[in-house]
């Protein structure tokens, strides 16, 4: 008898808990009828919309992501400052151009709720953690310069698909090298070399892919580490393989190497030099030298982008006293402007004029950006966020440029 | 006897064998594949050779330093990779000044000479001030502390240069009587390969007489056998500590000009890994042994230059030059598995450790 008593107060208990619940819950959306999937940001009246950078900002590559940070800036001051009424808080993470800086850097965006997007990452490497990280914190974020292609593969899994991007994707800039090897230096053996980080690794598959399609013969396909200094014995080992052409998308230090004693082993003497946007700037020249002169670099093309690209430059040279210092401050321009452009379409203001921002409707109005005009071009995003309008053109390298440490502006080869 | 040395000889020891045997059969039998495939002709050996021993050499002149400073002071000094940085960084703005009045031009020699006297001298001045300054007030301390002070001064040097010198790349000046290619038996061999080969060579019988034959050297060999009872003989231990600093850091200096002649780059962080490198060298030929440091540093350039495509190519490891560190290291393993004292190592370790 108290068994079956203690049952039915247990039970009434139950069932008064659950309706309680029930009954709770419309009480709490009455206030606006605004919902998403994944979660919405409440942004109080005068309040401002966070959004957040994981660039690179410190050590050797700092360049890179200040310029990033610079373009952001520059556009917010194009927006006057204001989305949908609200002032804009822009804060940087460092995200140190490696695996582990991507993932703090991105596990401290995502600690911070009132993030509504990001800008970044700068360096491939840092992206493969950390944009799983921001994802499950339902934050979206579009690179500026992130341009290995697993990022944007259909077989990325779930995790990246808060992922855009307006940089290149390498599958471009590696085949335009490739077909510029084959199509106008009519070459028919080539070799790579990359040093183990996911931008080089994967820009020199894209181009031995492209360029065996397209008739060629890969000798070689070599890595060395980035701190290696003597490049003699790996060339040496290439050159047994007797190439035309040698492809080699790393960084300025070892770039810098493999440019100066390529000329001074048996059997290179006349080979190809061609390296990518990675070691596209005036330091390369202080490493490499007068090797340089005749070489060849992939990078995106300035001459190409749109007319507003000038003013930009103007508006840079006004706000930071000197020109852009790296390749990417357009692609952060765009970024932001996205971003900007995606906020108003999907934030609503409240009867209490609070501002309400759907982080899933946000990831799918990125995604939905199509003929938008940016200084890059015109970008469209598709199925796995590339967004890019590419102009990767080929750079030849004449003395003058090694002498003044000027990089070469007018393009030597466009495959458009 | 035989019984005594059967019962020292643990399971452990055997294993170690075990690896170090597999180790080695595998690089045997790579090198075997290699040379049967082909690939590669007398010549491209030989050029194998000779940058392994040109960058060897290198090795061989910095890890003099770590071997001497162990010998007297029985201490690592881990700021020597920035001892080797901070000459031929300083003396790359004398070369890039003679070639922009064309000095370099018209006195290569002369020019060369005067690169060569400044890098010695600051990275000699650099190794006698880290002493005075981060060791000797030290001296007394536990072992671990100079230690720790070592890898201080040695972020504290690179990050002055950093701060002095900028953080970018420099490019050292072409010279042009050291372009090129000499005839040897009708094989062309780079000409900066073959004077910094020389040099080098030159350099190091100069340390190794001075150390054996001048009174100097004999204090400083007194000095590291028993400090007290050279001090007893009326050597001044402090002078001899300091000079074993300077000579040590000379070495590297010499090592940084024949360094930046071989790449043409500085920049403040270039003394990271051939320090790293040369260390291992000297613990290769036994630390606080002088030939053992020159034979250890030889030996390592020779197998990072010729050991990827020797060992893995036959086994069919592609890249195999991403690879070099780590066959240097796992060499410096297996050295020390059947030679815990290293190649020439004497046995002091278990005398005075």
């Amino acid at each position: 008898m108290k068994r079956r008593l203690f049952c039915f107060t247990v039970f009434l208990m139950l069932f008064g808990l659950v309706t309680l619940t029930w009954a709770a819950q419309p009480a709490k959306k009455d206030a606006f009828p605004y919902e998403d999937k994944i979660g919405v940001v409440k942004i109080k009246p005068g309040q401002p919309i966070h959004l957040a950078m994981w660039l690179v900002v410190a050590g050797e590559n700092a360049s890179l992501g200040t310029d990033i940070k610079r373009g952001v800036e520059i556009a917010l001051d194009d927006k006057g400052g204001k989305v949908l009424g609200h002032p804009v808080k822009l804060t940087v993470q460092d995200s140190g151009c490696n695996a582990e800086g991507g993932q703090a850097a991105a596990t401290k965006l995502a600690s911070d709720p009132t993030i509504v997007a990001a800008v970044g990452s700068t360096c491939s490497s840092e992206a493969k953690p950390g944009v799983p990280i921001l994802w499950k914190a339902g934050i979206s974020t579009v690179s500026p310069s992130n341009t290995a292609p697993y990022l944007t593969d259909p077989k990325r899994g779930p995790d990246f698909s808060g992922y855009l991007r307006t940089a290149h994707n390498d599958k471009v800039q590696g085949a335009v090298a490739a077909q510029f090897a084959v199509k106008y230096l009519k070459v028919k053996r080539a070799a790579t070399i990359h040093d183990g980080s996911v931008y080089a690794e994967q820009l020199a598959q894209v181009f031995a892919e492209t360029f065996k399609k397209l008739g060629g013969t890969i000798t070689a396909q070599e890595a060395v580490s980035p701190t290696d200094t003597d490049m003699r014995p790996v060339l040496t080992k290439i050159a047994t393989g007797k190439p035309e052409f040698l492809y080699f998308p790393i960084f300025i230090g070892a770039g810098g190497h493999i440019t100066r004693q390529a000329k001074e082993v048996a059997g290179l003497e006349k080979v190809y030099l061609m390296a990518a946007d990675g070691c596209f700037s005036p330091d390369f020249y202080k490493a490499a030298g007068e090797a340089a002169v005749g070489m060849f670099h992939s990078s995106p093309d300035f001459s190409a982008f749109g007319s507003g690209y000038k003013d930009f430059v103007a508006k840079h040279q006004k706000k930071y006293g000197e020109k852009p210092i790296a390749p990417y401050h357009a692609h952060g321009y765009d970024a932001a402007m996205m971003i900007f452009a995606a906020i108003e379409k999907v934030g609503k203001k409240g009867p209490d004029g609070t501002l309400y921002i759907g982080r899933q409707k946000l990831r799918d109005a990125l995604y939905q950006t199509k003929n938008f005009k940016g200084l890059t071009g015109t970008l469209n995003c598709d199925a796995y966020g590339d967004c890019a309008d590419p102009r990767i053109a080929v750079f030849k390298t004449t003395p003058e440029n090694v002498k003044n440490g000027v990089m070469p502006t007018q393009p030597f080869w466009k495959p458009y | 006897m035989g019984k005594a040395w059967r019962k020292q000889v643990g399971i452990i020891d055997w294993i170690m064998w075990g690896i170090g045997a597999g180790v080695l059969a595998l690089i045997l039998f790579g090198s075997v594949v290699t040379l049967k495939a082909g690939i590669y002709s007398g010549r491209h050996w030989l050029d194998f050779l000779i940058f392994g021993l040109a960058q060897g050499s290198i090795y061989a002149l910095i890890a003099m330093g770590y071997t001497m400073v162990y010998g007297v002071l029985r201490m690592i000094n881990f700021a020597h990779g920035e001892v080797f940085m901070s000459g031929p960084y300083t003396a790359y703005f004398l070369a890039a000044s003679f070639y922009r009045s064309g000095f370099l031009e018209a006195h290569p020699a002369w020019s060369l000479i005067l690169i060569f006297l400044l890098s010695v001298g600051v990275s000699a001045g650099i190794a006698f001030l880290l002493e005075r300054i981060a060791y000797r007030p030290l001296r007394e301390a536990p072992r671990l502390i100079p230690l720790i002070t070592a890898i201080g001064a040695s972020f504290f040097l690179q990050y002055v240069f950093r701060g002095l010198y900028g953080s970018g790349f420099q490019a050292y000046p072409v010279i042009k009587a050291l372009e090129g290619h000499w005839s040897l038996f009708h094989l062309p061999i780079l000409k900066f390969q073959v004077m910094v080969i020389f040099s080098a060579a030159f350099l190091l019988a100069v340390l190794y007489s001075f150390i054996q034959k001048s009174r100097l050297g004999k204090a400083i060999r007194a000095v590291s056998e028993d400090r007290e009872a050279a001090s007893l003989m009326a050597v001044d231990v402090d002078r001899m500590i300091s000079l074993t600093f300077v000579v040590g850091g000379a070495a590297a200096g010499a090592a940084g000009v024949l360094y930046a002649l071989m790449f043409k780059q500085v920049h403040f962080f270039m003394g990271f890994m051939p320090g790293i490198k040369a260390f291992t060298a000297a613990v290769l030929g036994g630390i606080g042994n002088i030939p053992g440091a020159m034979l250890g540093g030889i030996f390592l350039g020779l197998i990072e230059s010729v050991g990827p495509s020797l060992f893995l190519d036959g086994l069919g490891i592609p890249a195999p030059y991403q690879l070099k560190d780590a066959i240097a290291f796992t060499l410096l393993v297996l050295v020390l598995i059947f030679r815990p004292t290293g190649i020439l190592g004497e046995r002091l370790a278990v005398k005075k450790a």
